[in-house]
């Protein structure tokens, strides 16, 4: 099936829009848009999500492309890594004596 | 509000919705893919487009001065805040978007009437003053309702909301600096603010819609926990907010009736003509017919570009395809 046949009123896709805050931070999500293709998804989220200095640098992902874990799979998924809190430093008693560590 | 009388859905019953039930009274978020009642999305389908229309068609009124600002500055500062109005419209049809419906099916129920947006845009700018009086009041009152919505149970609503209401302060402050410039210039400019502020109070006070004490959708929304005061809480405490700020300005708030009550600390205020909000809200307002004709008109005079532009990036996409396969 075509893009023109799921789309029937021609409208443009939408894109994940994520933002670089500042030098040494990583892109962050922070909304989304229609577009028609990826250099006017970075226009229009430059006039949309940065009209008050909000970035440093874009990234815009069709929402298409995108895979999404399911919300029921939340058990099975992060679940297991409650029960190994030997993966935390606080897990271990080291005496004070040793100093900073 | 931006959002009035909002019907709220009535919804299916079972474990799924008691659990649903009680993640929202843990305070727990609601995101797009997780389960929920049919009632919940459908509710705020409704509440976040109209929401979303009525910031787009807030632009009218106040675009209608943006070439008769009296000052460049002025005229910058009113461009950039009709942007921001723009920029909130498309962050709240973004939050519907992920209940699943697209943003021009949204777009096609406000412009054929199935939507509603706020019965305050159907009033007339008719003087400069206005732009102060819309974003003193109106801007205000938004940002009652506004700033509690930031902690609404639906995930993408909430974080939209809280993008808007780090913008809507800038609104308001701006709308005020206008009045105090004309409440304190020329005998003349007094008397627009003044008429401002006579034209703008009452309209600002049916924002919050009528009563709603008894209203069953009120009770399921604010169980939802996406209506968080009541209708009157917010006007009350809009009212107790402004009528100092209209005393600082040196103008009267046009309501025989209004007075401190020294026991409860709060104003007593005359109730809006709710005759006339109804007829407003159900399209006889001054300007209900020209604001959906200007929203019509640009749709359908935006139509060649929406579709020139997907075109060509269809070309553009082909093209690169094709080059592709030919360095292969």
């Amino acid at each position: 099936m075509s893009y023109q046949d799921t789309n029937p009123r021609n409208e443009w896709p939408l894109w994940e829009i994520f933002i670089r805050g500042q030098h040494g931070m990583s892109h962050r999500h922070v909304g989304s848009l229609h577009a028609p293709d990826a250099e006017m998804a970075i226009k229009n989220a430059r006039d949309v999500y940065t009209r008050r200095n909000e970035g440093v640098s874009i990234w815009v992902v069709e929402a298409e492309k995108i895979t999404a874990s399911s919300p029921s799979d939340k058990g099975p998924m992060y679940e297991p890594s409650q029960s190994k809190v030997y993966r935390h430093p606080t897990f271990f008693d080291i005496p004070d004596d040793v100093g900073a560590m | 509000m931006y959002a009035q009388m909002v019907k709220s859905e009535n919804t299916d019953s079972g474990p799924e919705l008691d659990a649903f039930q009680a993640r929202i009274d843990a305070g727990e978020k609601i995101e797009p893919k997780d389960w929920m009642p049919a009632g919940y999305r459908k509710t705020l389908i409704r509440q976040i487009s109209q929401h979303a229309h009525s910031e787009i068609v807030g632009q009218l009124p106040e675009g209608n001065w943006i070439t008769r600002a009296p000052t460049l500055e002025r005229k910058a500062i009113l461009l950039a805040k009709v942007q921001d109005e723009a920029g909130h419209g498309l962050y709240l049809y973004c939050a519907a978007e992920t209940l699943g419906v697209s943003r021009d099916e949204l777009t096609e129920m406000l412009l054929d009437g199935r939507m509603k947006y706020s019965s305050i845009f159907n009033y007339p700018t008719l003087t400069w003053a206005d732009i102060g009086a819309i974003g003193w009041l109106v801007d205000g009152a938004a940002i009652m309702n506004q700033v509690p919505l930031q902690r609404t149970s639906y995930g993408p609503y909430a974080r939209a909301m809280v993008r808007i209401c780090k913008e809507e302060s800038f609104h308001q402050r701006q709308g005020y600096d206008i009045m105090m410039k004309m409440a304190q210039g020329s005998e003349a400019q007094k008397r627009m603010a003044q008429d401002a502020l006579n034209r703008y109070w009452y309209p600002s006070l049916m924002m919050f819609g009528p009563s709603d004490k008894e209203s069953v959708h009120s009770a399921q929304s604010m169980s939802w926990r996406i209506k968080i005061n009541s209708n009157d809480e917010l006007r009350q405490k809009f009212v107790d907010q402004t009528v100092p700020q209209a005393e600082y300005l040196g103008l009267t708030v046009p309501d025989e009736n209004l007075r401190l009550d020294p026991e409860t600390g709060h104003y007593k205020f005359s109730e809006p003509d709710w005759t006339e909000f109804f007829e407003v809200l159900n399209g006889n307002g001054p300007c209900n017919k020209e604001r959906l004709e200007a929203r019509n008109k640009a749709w359908d005079d935006g139509q060649w570009v929406r579709d020139g532009m997907m075109a060509h990036a269809r070309k553009k996409a082909a093209r690169a395809a094709s080059a592709k396969v030919v360095a292969e």
